[in-house]
């Protein structure tokens, strides 16, 4: 009897109307850049070029900033509430009638698979302007303590916004940052990350679509230097950024001893602690999902694997069995659950990273899946003997690699999972309910999943403790981080 | 206490780790299985129903699809000229079409099972019958065990069990047992009379188990009493067959593989009509029990209205176009 081989069932291209080149997205208008460089953005599963984008300079952010301001004072701050949220209410609609579009698009910039940005990323990040534009016109029932109230009694908001994104979930990044601020009545600078700008300049075709009022959201593409300069320029009032921790250790330095409000997510390396009781086949996929989802191209990834001794190796034995069954391929096709790495540098930091867990001395085990000869791809893979003091086990690799170590008591797992400069996430699998609520009350962690891992919802607030950074994202903490203080 | 063959005892001792067999020590090794987290085990079995399935695998998964049905009729007014009707449907699933595969069995009632046995003669496919007292199996064990003799004696090659619900949910893992025991027995007595065993096959009914772990557990339990095959349900109790029971199920087979070396089939019944459903069940099968499962002696579907469904889309995937369900027989 032949084998059950799943035929190729790629979602079609043609959806997407991909532009040879695009301009900063300024004042409601595509605009060439003032110095006019450009960059390629490539499919990282082909190394096919997709389009060539602006290199935004400080002009060009100065000019993004200023039209902003011009938005800010002349339309937005001055429109009821009512009125934003319905503006915000239009754009969660067009995202979802344009959710195949955005999905296919997401995966062709970025390479994760069709099955996650459809399922996931779209869905949720229509998810957050819905919920957010419900908020518009009931700020002053948001319970934000300690904000500056209008005479009205609704809390005020803060300016011109620039904010700064990163490559792993695009649009859904772009989501969580643009809706607050636009909810709150703030307008917004974004720059996208310079590897996956593709959906942003989307977006802003759907602002034109929504007749959203020009300069309430521009974006400015390009590298480093456009982001430093939107964090530097003197008439932002708040920054806000989600990225490595390196780099947001340069905005807080930036933004030190200025007036702008800052909130900071950054890097993690979250523990996923298995005890010997848990559901089994459901945490051996809480596993896989934590930290192969989106090639592990996570800040919240589960990367830390703390399993109980009296279970190691059953758990390694079924991780492996199930790791072999994962699809790693083409992006487009709907059965891939793993796609490729989003770039070639970031590939190279993953193998780099692996190669220093070898030599350390972890045992390596990768999954024998194939994978394709063009574009960025690095198979899903396991450490074990993984010692807490390794690299591997401390530093966030941003990639499809589990460092795999084990504990003896609820203790020891709570202390093996603190023991880390991160606190962006934790996972716990258990039956047992009491010890769930022992072990969220001690993990010092901003998110605690519970027999679950990678969940988002815009009404739960998201963030990290020590070095993944401040502040918090979604719910009603959220909304605070965008209105100003008495 | 009905007496067990000394041969499976020693391997149910083996399994459970016990010297004593009773309620008690069932219920140490069943309560000791890992539980199953039923959000979980839901999004799993969603995220499976995502997998796009074209083309020559579509091709593929259709044909084998029709070779696992346990094309099944259990009505009241069941009549011999129906059941002859199902059997001739079962020879020839699609009239227009040499090249259909048979199904894999036809399931009726015990007293039916003569007239199935004749009308089947020498096709290939089998002859299922519901005993022990199906579906609610409130009977006597006398009256079971007779129930499944009368159908072995008339020459079923297979054997649909039902398990005591009120047994299994108040505790009594042991009585559960030894009744599946009992009837297996009875199925062995098929060698004598027809020169093969008859295959066990014991439902569950998870509608009535309610949770994961007790279809888990149930499972386990019938896995150990030496069902060939575990079986969701009877058709008679809603939810019969979903996605997540399958998937607990595939997972119980799959352990047990591991652990004892015994292939244990799996059939889903009642609820299953499309031929989208059955290719979910398909890719659950290949995702969770492997390969070796994607056979008809491992895996069935225990349907009626399924059977049409599948053959309107094999005709779709020859012809590119769907052809008029008139133009299929009935099956009854």
């Amino acid at each position: 009897m032949p084998t059950f081989e799943y035929a190729p069932a790629p979602e079609s291209r043609a959806v997407v109307d991909l532009q040879p080149s695009y301009g900063l997205f300024i004042g409601g208008e595509f605009v060439d850049p003032v110095d006019g460089t450009s960059m390629k953005t490539v499919n990282p599963a082909t190394e096919e070029v997709l389009s060539e984008v602006a290199v935004g300079g400080a002009a060009d952010v100065d000019r993004a900033v200023k039209a902003a301001r011009r938005a800010y004072e002349r339309t937005w701050s001055r429109m009821p509430a009512a009125e934003r949220g319905k503006y915000l209410f239009r754009i969660a609609r067009i995202l979802q009638e344009r959710g195949r579009e955005l999905a296919v698009l997401e995966s062709l910039d970025n390479g994760k698979p069709i099955r996650e940005s459809r399922d996931v990323d779209v869905p949720l990040a229509a998810a957050h302007f819905f919920y957010h534009a419900g908020w518009a016109d009931k700020l002053a029932w948001a319970g934000l303590h300690g904000a500056a109230l209008g005479p009205d009694g609704v809390p005020l908001p803060l300016g011109v916004a620039g904010q700064v994104i990163p490559w792993n979930f695009p649009l859904l990044m772009l989501a969580w940052k643009v809706a607050p601020a636009l909810a709150t009545g703030n307008t917004v600078v974004l720059k996208p990350a310079e590897t996956t700008p593709l959906t942003a300049l989307l977006f802003a075709d759907i602002c034109r679509q929504a007749d959203l009022p020009p300069g309430v959201v521009n974006i400015v593409t390009g590298a480093g230097a456009t982001g430093a300069a939107l964090v530097g320029h003197p008439d932002v009032d708040k920054v806000a950024f989600t990225g490595s921790t390196a780099v947001g250790r340069e905005i807080a330095r930036t933004v030190a001893g200025s007036r702008k409000k800052l909130t900071l997510e950054l890097g993690g390396k979250a523990a996923n602690i298995v005890f010997d009781d848990a559901a089994i086949d459901e945490t051996v996929e809480g596993i896989v999902d934590g930290i192969f989802f989106n090639q592990g191209h996570v800040c919240c990834a589960g990367s830390r694997l703390l399993v109980q001794e009296t279970i190691a190796e059953e758990v390694v034995g079924r991780l492996q069995q199930r790791m072999s069954q994962l699809r790693v391929g083409d992006p487009l096709d709907k059965n891939t659950d793993v796609g490729a790495v989003n770039s070639a540098e970031q590939l190279q930091r993953i193998t780099d990273l692996a190669a220093v867990g070898d030599a350390e001395g972890a045992q390596r085990w990768t999954a024998p899946c194939p994978l394709p000869e063009n574009g960025f791809w690095f198979s899903p893979t396991l450490f074990t003997n993984v010692s807490p003091a390794h690299t591997i086990a401390r530093d966030e690799i941003f990639g499809p690699v589990l460092s795999v170590m084990t504990f003896r008591t609820p203790s020891e797992a709570v202390t093996k999972a603190n023991t880390t400069p991160y606190g962006l996430s934790a996972g716990i699998w258990t039956e047992k309910g009491s010890r769930i609520l022992w072990m969220a009350d001690r993990l010092r962690a901003g998110v605690v999943w519970a027999n679950t891992f990678n969940r988002f919802d815009p009404t739960s607030p998201f963030g990290g403790y020590k070095e993944s950074g401040y502040g918090r994202e979604g719910g009603r903490h959220g909304l605070a981080a965008y209105v100003k203080e008495a | 206490m009905t007496a067990t063959t000394p041969a499976l005892t020693d391997r149910v001792r083996d399994v459970l780790g016990s010297t004593t067999l009773d309620d008690a020590s069932l219920r140490r090794w069943l309560h000791g299985l890992p539980g199953v987290d039923e959000v979980g085990a839901h999004g799993r079995a969603a995220m499976l129903g995502t997998r796009s399935i074209k083309t020559t695998s579509k091709a593929w998964a259709l044909d084998l699809a029709v070779s696992m049905v346990d094309l099944t009729t259990l009505e009241g007014a069941d009549s011999f000229g129906t059941v002859r009707s199902l059997c001739a449907k079962a020879r020839v699933p699609d009239a227009d079409d040499p090249a259909c595969p048979k199904v894999a069995a036809v399931c009726v009632y015990n007293d039916l099972v003569p007239v199935a046995v004749e009308a089947l003669a020498g096709s290939g496919v089998k002859v299922a019958a519901v005993t022990t007292a199906f579906p609610s199996g409130r009977a006597s064990l006398a009256v079971k065990l007779a129930d499944t003799r009368d159908a072995v004696q008339a020459g079923a090659d297979e054997i649909d069990m039902v398990i005591d619900r009120g047994a299994f949910l108040s505790g009594r893992y042991l009585k559960v047992f030894e009744e599946i025991v009992a009837v297996r027995e009875v199925c062995d007595e098929a060698v004598a009379l027809h020169g093969r065993r008859a295959h066990l096959k014991v439902i569950l009914e998870t509608g009535e188990l309610s949770t994961y772990d007790n279809v888990r557990r149930a499972s386990w339990l019938a896995m150990l009493a030496g069902g060939d095959f575990i079986k969701t349900s009877t058709g008679k109790v809603s939810p019969a067959a979903t996605l997540p029971v399958t998937l607990v199920m595939l997972e119980a087979v799959r352990d047990w593989a591991a652990l004892t070396g015994e292939i244990i089939g799996v059939k889903p019944a009642g609820g299953i009509r499309t031929a989208k459903d059955a290719i979910k069940h398909l890719v659950l099968v290949h995702e969770t029990a492997g390969e070796r499962w994607l056979d008809p002696d491992l895996f069935r579907f225990g349907a009626s209205s399924l059977l049409n469904d599948l053959l309107l889309q094999r005709r779709r995937m020859r012809t590119g176009v769907y052809a008029s369900p008139d133009r299929l027989t009935l099956a009854t």
